[in-house]
C-alpha cells in the first residue's frame, strides 16, 4: 500500500480517537465533531436563529479553518483563489445544510453516529451513497462549476481572519454572544474552549494534509475505483468505534449503544434520514466536497469554499427560523417540504449547468 | 499527443478530463493543472491506468507528461 494511503489511515485513526474523546470531555453524544451541527450552533450564538437549545460558538470550527490555514502556509499550499460559480455554491451549501439538519448530522457525524451504535445512521449512509451516485451522473454528463482564478492574498486570508475575530469575541467579549443555558440541549454540552480549539486545529491540519473528504471517499471509489479517501473514512469509523467501546467499559458513561431507539440527537424516521443525506450527498458532489472539506479549503484561501460555508450558515439559520430542522421527535412537515424543494433545486442547478456548458461547447 | 488544460478546475474535474481523454487510446498526454491536489489525483489515476507520469513546475502551474 502506498505511503499516502498509510498517512490517511493514520490521520483517520487520530481523528476518530479525538472525536470520541471530545464526547468524554463534554461534547454531545456521538458529536465529537459535526460540521453541520457546529455551524448551526455558531449561527445560533450569533443570533442568526433563536433556537435556545443550539447556541454556542464551536471552537472546533475555528480550529479546523485555522489548522488548515496555518499548515497550508507552512507547506506553501496557501492558495487564494475564487470566482468559480459562487452563487451556485452558496445555494448548494444552503441546501446541503437543510439535508444535514433533516438527518441531524453532517457526513462526519454520520460516521460518528455509526461508531456509537446508532443504527439510524445506516439509513443515512444509504441515502448519502445514493446522493453521491446522483451527483456522479451529473459529473459524467459534463457538470462543471468552471475555473477558479488567482486572487490577492488578502482575499484568501479574509475567511481565516474572520474566524480569528470570532475566537477573540468568544474569549474576550462573550457577552456579545448567545449561549444555550445548561440543560437546554446540545448547545450547552461542550468541552473546554481550549480543548475544542486544539482538537479542531489538529483535525484541520490532518484533513488539509491528507485531503480527507467524506463525499470524495465514496465518489472516487465509484468514479475511479480509487479508495484512498475512503480509507480515511473507514479509519475514523474504526478508531471512534474502538474508543467508544473502551470508554463504555472503563467509565460510567455509555458511548456505544447498538440500537435504533434512544439515540442522542437523532430520530428514527428512516425514510427522511435517508432522503436528508441523499440531498447532502447530491449537493456536496456538485460542490466538490463535504462540509469538512469546504472548511479546510476555505482555510487554504479558497473564497468559493468560504462562500459555501456562508451558505451552510444561512441554511442553518433558515432551518431553525422556519422549523425545518428535525429533533429527537422526528422530522417536521416543513423540513420534509424543504428537503424535496432542495432536491428539485439541486436537479435544476445540475441540468442548467450542463445545458449552458454544452452551448459553450 | 493529446494536450489538456485543467488549470483552475477543482477535483475531480481534472481526473474526469484525463479519464475521458484516455478513452481515445492515445499513448501520450499532456495536462496542465494549477494545484497540488489535482497534480496528485491525476498522477495517481494515470499510474493506476498503467501510465508513467513526469511533472514539471513553473509559475505555480504543473505540467504532467503522461506516457505509456
Amino acid at each position: 500500500m502506498s505511503k499516502e494511503k498509510w498517512y490517511i489511515i493514520l490521520a483517520g485513526l487520530i481523528i476518530g480517537v479525538i472525536a470520541s474523546v471530545l464526547v468524554l470531555l463534554g461534547n454531545p453524544a456521538n458529536m465529537g465533531f459535526c460540521i453541520a451541527c457546529f455551524i448551526r450552533d455558531t449561527a445560533g450564538s450569533l443570533g442568526l436563529h433563536k433556537a435556545a437549545a443550539v447556541q454556542y460558538v464551536r471552537p472546533e470550527i475555528i480550529g479546523i479553518v485555522l489548522g488548515s490555514f496555518l499548515l497550508s502556509l507552512a507547506k506553501k499550499e496557501f492558495s487564494p483563489r475564487g470566482g468559480s460559480s459562487p452563487m451556485t455554491r452558496l445555494i448548494l451549501g444552503f441546501f446541503a445544510m437543510i439535508g444535514c439538519l433533516m438527518f441531524l448530522g453532517c457526513p462526519f457525524r454520520m460516521i460518528l453516529r455509526l461508531a456509537g451504535g446508532d443504527l439510524n445512521a445506516i439509513l443515512g449512509l444509504v441515502g448519502f451513497a445514493a446522493g453521491i451516485g446522483c451527483g456522479i451522473l451529473y459529473l459524467k454528463r459534463g457538470y462543471s462549476l468552471k475555473r477558479t482564478y488567482r486572487l490577492p492574498a488578502s482575499e484568501g486570508a479574509a475567511f481565516p481572519a474572520t474566524t480569528v475575530a470570532l475566537l477573540v469575541i468568544l474569549l474576550a467579549v462573550p457577552s456579545l454572544l448567545i449561549f444555550s443555558e445548561a440543560g437546554a440541549g446540545p448547545g450547552a454540552k461542550h468541552a473546554a474552549v481550549w480543548i475544542s480549539l486544539l482538537a479542531g486545529l489538529i483535525v484541520g491540519a490532518l484533513a488539509q494534509r491528507t485531503r480527507l473528504c467524506m463525499v470524495g471517499g465514496i465518489r472516487d471509489a465509484i468514479l475511479f475505483k480509487e479508495f484512498k479517501l475512503l480509507l480515511g473514512f473507514v479509519a475514523i469509523f474504526l478508531a471512534a468505534l474502538v474508543t467508544n467501546l473502551i470508554l463504555t467499559a472503563t467509565t460510567d458513561g455509555t458511548y456505544f449503544k447498538l440500537a435504533f431507539e434512544g439515540q442522542a440527537v437523532a430520530h428514527m424516521d428512516g425514510l427522511w434520514n435517508a432522503l436528508g443525506m441523499l440531498l447532502v450527498g447530491f449537493a456536496c458532489v456538485l460542490l466538490g466536497g463535504c462540509p469538512l472539506r469546504q472548511l479546510v479549503l476555505a482555510g487554504e484561501g479558497n473564497s468559493d469554499s468560504a462562500i459555501t460555508v456562508i451558505g451552510l450558515l444561512l441554511g442553518a439559520a433558515f432551518a431553525h427560523n422556519f422549523g425545518l430542522a428535525s429533533s429527537a421527535k422526528g422530522p417536521t412537515d416543513a423540513g420534509k417540504i424543504a428537503v424535496i424543494i432542495g432536491l428539485v433545486i439541486v436537479i435544476i442547478i445540475g441540468e442548467c449547468n450542463i445545458r449552458s456548458n454544452r452551448k459553450k461547447g | 499527443m493529446t494536450k489538456l488544460d485543467a488549470c483552475g478546475l477543482s477535483c475531480p474535474e481534472p481526473v474526469i478530463m484525463i479519464s475521458q481523454a484516455m478513452k481515445s487510446g492515445d499513448s501520450e498526454y499532456e495536462i496542465k493543472v494549477d494545484n497540488r491536489v489535482s497534480r496528485e489525483n491525476v498522477t495517481r489515476y494515470a499510474e493506476h491506468q498503467g501510465y508513467t507520469v513526469s511533472v514539471t513546475e513553473s509559475d505555480r502551474e504543473f505540467t504532467l507528461k503522461i506516457t505509456k
